[in-house]
């Protein structure tokens, strides 16, 4: 279990993380490199207190602030920081140099087990592939039997095969050890795949924490719906609310929608309204009355995506519909009128503008 | 008439001596203002670059003014001490640029794994910045052994000022040379 209070440079955010993994998810300069990095020992903050299960690593009041290498923290940098003049064998010697001999060379050989790396063990760095380097990043962070796991986001960049061998590489350590885990993360796949819990960071705060599906499903504000990726984020004016129907209405700038009835709101309350793009339809538009919840809209950007075609309309309305469904209307993609349906249950509401 | 060498082997083992003694004092100062933020350190940095603004004549003049409540000046020691004042802000400013070439995440990756400060400075920061280094102390060592007008300046009445560079090696045999060129006797 490791608690952590901090201030420093622009960052001040209180949480702790248990074992299991915990994202730190924000964009770049959220501050997400500095708590690691206050954590590891490598920056000293301000202010707060570092607990890392009983031992204090760091407090500025009682001016305690251990040295990196007592901290027991392994940490996997981004740009991964394997010594570029020893071989894979070597940087993992180097993190057990401390150790009596015959104890060192059983961690060494039970770890190049452990991680598949005999064959490549004699080679440096640049000799070895990015999966074994990779592999050995881990390996050499986690040698030492670390109390806590610090990865500073070493997915950013990687190709999709190499982000597939990393995700399974922390799901193996998240399975097979009871380490709490810290990792700093910029795309939200990480965070779904792998973590347990997730701290929403923006410039410096913590904006929302939770497990990550209840984050997106329920995002704390508009901020954190954009830090989040949603898109079809919309102000909006709650009108009528009715709970015996369950029903509401809400007014945007240029057209009304039905939506659920939303508790703890109040008519007359100004919200975001937020839709997620892959539950809207569209289906080109025939010039009839539009039935309920479909708002004519002029198509200006159809783009493909890996399983989905994008549509992107006038009014910053964003639909993602499947390929087939896309297919028979290819001819009416370019700046044609378009029927856009936003399913009553698909709609949610954010705090206020 | 024979060669004469000693002014060749006298110029190595005092550009030699120079270079080590600026090395000693470059180095751990190049390391100390790569990676460390501290109240003077600007005055500190300015301070070693001093000697590189100065013209030779003026810092040995300093020198000698410095020197002379002593009884060094005059000496081998005085040169040595002006070869290795000139030299030191090359040294130190390539040495700097070798040190800070060292990415940081290296030492705190030696850090985090238990490595102390000095192990990680033998393990990590030198082996991946010696051809840095080793590039400083060439060019520090080329600079002591061609400097000629602070070295004589200050060993000047040691009787050794004429001997200490090649440069006045090269002026004897320009000499030389001149007079048997006049004489018409240089092929023959």
């Amino acid at each position: 279990m490791i608690q952590v209070r901090l201030a420093a440079h622009g960052v001040d955010v209180e949480f702790q993380a248990a074992s299991g993994i915990t994202a730190l998810f924000g964009a770049a300069g959220a501050g997400k490199t500095l708590i690691l990095d206050a954590i590891a020992g490598f920056v000293t903050p301000a202010g707060g207190r570092i607990i890392l299960d009983d031992e204090i690593l760091f407090d500025a009041a009682s001016r305690v602030n251990l040295p990196p290498r007592r901290r027991h923290c392994g940490y996997v940098a981004r740009q991964w920081a394997l010594f570029p003049h020893m071989s894979l064998h070597d940087n993992l010697l180097f993190a057990v140099a401390g150790l009596r001999r015959l104890e060192r060379h059983r961690r060494v050989k039970e770890t190049l087990d452990r991680f598949t790396l005999h064959d490549a063990a004699a080679r440096r760095p640049h000799e070895a592939s990015p999966a074994e380097r990779l592999r050995t990043t881990v390996a050499r962070a986690l040698i030492g039997e670390p109390k806590l796991l610090l990865v500073d986001e070493p997915a950013a960049g990687l190709d999709m095969a190499l982000r597939a061998e990393w995700h399974k590489i922390l799901r193996t350590v998240r399975d097979e050890t009871s380490l709490p885990v810290l990792v700093a993360a910029r795309d939200p796949e990480t965070c779904f795949e792998l973590a347990g819990n997730m701290l929403l960071l923006d410039a410096g705060r913590i904006l929302q924490s939770g497990p990550p599906r209840k984050v997106l499903d329920q995002p704390a504000g508009v901020e954190a719906a954009r830090l989040l990726g949603i898109r079809n984020l919309f102000p909006a004016e709650i009108v009528a609310l009715d709970p015996g129907r369950n029903t509401s209405r809400l007014r945007l700038e240029t057209f009304e929608l039905t939506g659920p009835y939303f508790p703890g709101r109040l008519r007359g309350d100004r919200v975001w309204l937020c839709v997620e793009p892959g539950q809207l339809h569209a289906v080109p538009y025939d010039g009839s009355r539009p039935p309920m919840n479909h708002v004519p809209a002029r198509l200006e950007r159809a783009s493909e995506m890996p399983r989905a075609v994008r549509l992107e309309f006038a009014g910053g309305i964003v639909a993602e519909i499947a390929r087939r469904e896309f297919e028979p209307h290819k001819d009416n993609a370019d700046n044609k009128e378009w029927l856009v349906e936003f399913p009553p249950h698909a709609l949610r509401v954010l705090g206020c503008p | 008439m024979p060669l004469d060498w000693s002014p060749l082997w006298l110029s190595l083992r005092y550009a030699g001596l120079a270079t080590l003694l600026a090395m000693l004092a470059a180095g751990p100062l190049a390391w100390l203002l790569a990676r460390c933020r501290f109240p003077g350190s600007d005055l500190l940095d300015a301070a070693a670059n001093l000697p590189l603004v100065l013209p030779p004549a003026v810092l040995a003049y300093y020198l000698l003014a410095t020197l002379g409540r002593w009884t060094m000046h005059f000496s081998w020691h005085a040169a040595v001490a002006v070869s290795a004042l000139y030299t030191l802000p090359l040294l130190f400013h390539m040495s700097r640029a070798g040190l800070a070439a060292v990415d940081h995440s290296f030492e705190n990756a030696a850090r985090g794994l238990g490595a102390g400060e000095w192990h990680t400075f033998w393990r990590i920061t030198l082996p991946l910045a010696w051809r840095a280094l080793v590039a400083a102390v060439l060019a520090g060592f080329a600079r002591a052994f061609v400097d000629f007008g602070a070295t004589a300046i200050v060993a000047g009445n040691s009787g050794t000022a004429w001997l200490l560079s090649p440069i006045a090696a090269l002026a004897l045999a320009a000499l030389y040379f001149g007079n048997r060129l006049r004489r018409g006797q240089v092929w023959a």
